[in-house]
């Protein structure tokens, strides 16, 4: 029973974190059809932010709510503004602009930071106990963050007039500028917060992961993933595909091991993609957001 | 201005005469120097192991030059960067060889590296060195592998390790050869030592979350764990493993920790009491090493990189060929190659190492270390410790014509299925 408690929790913050990852690249996917390839690199600057500056005495957890969304938000307005504006609706043209942009950015933090930075940082908040079976309480208090997190763009996006100009703007740009709306700050600012939302996951996840410039890599691949297979709708489409990539891979993880568990991940997208080309929000919760 | 494409032209093909001049010139006086060509990875993925590596070999020929160059010549470095990018290796491999007539190549990282240029350095007769530690199994006359192997390593710490923590062992390695091999060389000593080992997992390279895993760790209870982790995605482990509290009370014994710098990268908490072995740490005592640590972060300042085996260890492959040269009095392949056979030694900043003439793999001293306070504390020393996992397979002097890589490694050899 106690083993089923802590999987349970241990598969609950596969999908927190698989959302986490996920959540930045579905906003700027979701609504700006932008495939943005340096996603992997803004949650690298988000980690790269609490690392360096936790190593200059700044409290983590200032460093990790505060500072990372905030330095790779504005790295994202600048991005928006010195290369992707110039790019919308070419959507190949963007994926490899993006991709150089990628390179940059690992290149970059190598030449500034040097290929490794020593951190000081271990996870804070300790130890939980389930019967025989520990975990760390800060992947409860990633969990919590995710859900909060959640429904902070939920009422961003269905409750603010920036939420609803932005969705009026995704969904007809002309009208919306014939409307009176500035649909150039509108991209600009929704970029904006989606590189904010990746560098707080970066953040947030730096002290449970390595923080290396090429770091980014390993996770592109899951966010794209886990959007593709969403489908439209940012929120709806990235929390049940987390549910069901992340629960899967959890599950057969403890099963049989974990290269079984990505096999199972990466077939299970295989399949429903052939299955709903149009992601799982593209078939169920088509109208929600 | 005015500027046309014409003036363009004329312009910039003058500049580029200019330009290539001294090149052309720089070339015909070249001949009277020995050529050493380096490649290794400065970027991308595996620059973590790379750069530290480029900086120990520029120390090295820097060394010898100014202490006069070999046998009267000075030694010209030629730097390439592969970017962890295979297609370059054999690109640059054939450039060092057929381009600029290498008198030797000191190359290659991950064992994918180095096989996808070992033929062609054999094929143009090109001396190879690997400074890498490796699964081993490499048996080309052509090649030395100065790095050390699984049976150098774990042989010493498995028995280390299970002393002091206790017989049931849980194995997690990375889902590559050079793990895959590994894990069962820790199998096998640990049955050696009348062990039990729990189970083995392996890791795809970019698994970050190890949370199914450690609840597996905790509900099969083992009195260690052993690491052959490897790479920068993987350090989510230790973290991941500490922060479930788990550090304090099934501790981590690896022969793959600390080589990538792990130890700086997670915290101080989250590393103490994790046991290493290789055949170098930064804080192996003795004179020799201690003045060569200081040369290293006197060149490169205050933020040079810790000195992990790989560092050092191509700071000694290139020495140990640099004594065969002046041994040979010449820099020429084959009496070079016959004087590393003869059993060279070399006092280098590891201790005493030499070449096995048979495997021409090193016969190194092992350390075992103890995290503490993201600096390693050496527990122990076995001097001169031979390959003999290669040896089981490889026998070059009965044998000299080859170029084989045992992909198994002795495994067979020595009973493993």
């Amino acid at each position: 029973m106690d083993l089923f408690f802590a999987l349970a929790l241990q598969i609950v913050y596969g999908i927190a974190s698989l959302v986490l990852i996920s959540l930045g690249l579905a906003i700027i996917f979701g609504m700006m059809r932008v495939i943005n390839l340096a996603h992997g690199e803004f949650l690298m600057l988000g980690g790269y932010t609490v690392v360096i500056s936790t190593n200059h005495g700044v409290n983590i957890w200032f460093a990790m709510l505060v500072l990372a969304p905030l330095v790779v938000g504005i790295i994202g307005v600048l991005v928006e503004r010195l290369l992707i504006q110039f790019l919308y609706g070419r959507m190949v043209d963007t994926l490899l602009a993006t991709w150089g942009l990628s390179l940059l950015f690992v290149g970059l933090v190598t030449s500034i930071f040097g290929a490794q930075t020593a951190t000081t940082i271990s996870p804070p908040l300790g130890v939980i106990n389930i019967g025989d079976y520990s975990s760390s309480a800060y992947e409860l208090f990633l969990i919590a963050v995710t859900v909060v997190l959640l429904l902070l763009v939920y009422a961003v996006l269905k409750l603010t007039k920036l939420g609803l100009v932005a969705r009026a703007t995704m969904q007809n740009d002309d009208m919306a500028s014939a409307l009176g709306v500035s649909t150039k700050r509108i991209y600009m600012i929704t970029f904006g917060l989606g590189a904010a939302v990746s560098g707080l996951a970066g953040g947030l996840l730096a002290p449970v992961t390595g923080v290396l410039p090429s770091i980014g890599a390993t996770y592109i691949a899951k966010a794209f993933i886990t959007v593709i297979s969403g489908g439209a709708s940012i929120l709806a489409g990235t929390t049940a595909a987390s549910i069901l990539l992340g629960g899967i891979n959890g599950i057969m993880a403890f099963l049989t091991g974990p290269t079984l568990g990505e096999v199972a991940l990466l077939a299970t997208a295989i399949i429903l993609i052939r299955l709903l080309p149009t992601g799982i929000t593209g078939r169920f919760f088509r109208k929600s957001l | 201005m005015s500027f046309d494409r014409r003036t363009f032209i004329k312009g910039t093909s003058l500049a580029g005469l200019t330009l290539m001049a001294p090149g052309v010139i720089g070339r015909a006086r070249a001949d009277d120097k020995i050529k050493l060509v380096s490649i290794l990875d400065q970027s991308g993925g595996l620059d973590i192991y790379g750069k530290p590596m480029a900086d120990a070999t520029a120390m090295a020929v820097d060394e010898i030059n100014a202490a006069g160059g070999l046998n009267g010549k000075q030694v010209e470095l030629i730097n390439y960067d592969p970017q962890s990018n295979i297609q370059f290796y054999t690109q640059y491999a054939t450039k060092a060889a057929a381009g600029d007539k290498a008198d030797v190549v000191h190359a290659g990282i991950t064992s994918a590296s180095r096989e996808a240029i070992r033929p062609t350095l054999g094929r143009f007769k090109s001396l190879y060195f690997y400074n890498t530690q490796y699964e081993g199994g490499v048996c080309d006359r052509n090649c030395f592998c100065t790095g050390s192997t699984p049976a150098q390593t774990v042989e010493k710490l498995v028995p280390y390790a299970m002393n002091k923590f206790g017989k049931k062992v849980y194995i997690i390695a990375a889902d590559y050869n050079y793990g895959q091999i590994t894990a069962q060389w820790v199998k096998k000593y640990v049955t050696d030592n009348g062990g039990e080992v729990a189970d083995i997992e392996f890791f795809p390279l970019d698994v970050t979350n190890f949370g199914p895993t450690i609840k597996k760790i905790q509900a099969a209870k083992p009195d260690m764990v052993w690491s052959a982790l490897v790479g920068g995605a993987h350090i989510s482990f230790y973290r991941q493993y500490a922060a479930a509290g788990m550090n304090k009370s099934v501790p981590i014994a690896s022969t793959t920790f600390g080589v990538g710098n792990e130890h700086k990268l997670i915290s101080a908490e989250e590393g103490n009491g994790i046991l290493a072995a290789y055949s170098y740490f930064q804080e192996v005592p003795g004179d020799d090493n201690a003045a060569f640590v200081k040369r290293f972060k006197d060149k490169f300042g205050a933020d040079a990189p810790y000195l992990n085996e790989l560092a050092t260890r191509s700071y000694e492959g290139i020495q140990l060929w640099a004594e065969a040269v002046r041994m040979a009095g010449t820099a020429e392949r084959m009496p070079v190659i016959e004087a590393l056979e003869s059993g060279i030694s070399l006092a280098g900043p590891s201790g005493n190492i030499s070449l096995d003439p048979k495997t021409h793999h090193g016969v190194l001293n092992v350390y075992l270390a103890e995290l503490k306070d993201q600096t390693f504390n050496i527990v122990e020393t076995h001097k001169a410790q031979p390959p003999t996992d290669t040896l089981l397979v490889c026998d070059l002097k009965a044998n000299p014509d080859q170029a084989t890589f045992y992909f198994e490694n002795g495994l067979e050899a020595a009973g493993i299925k």
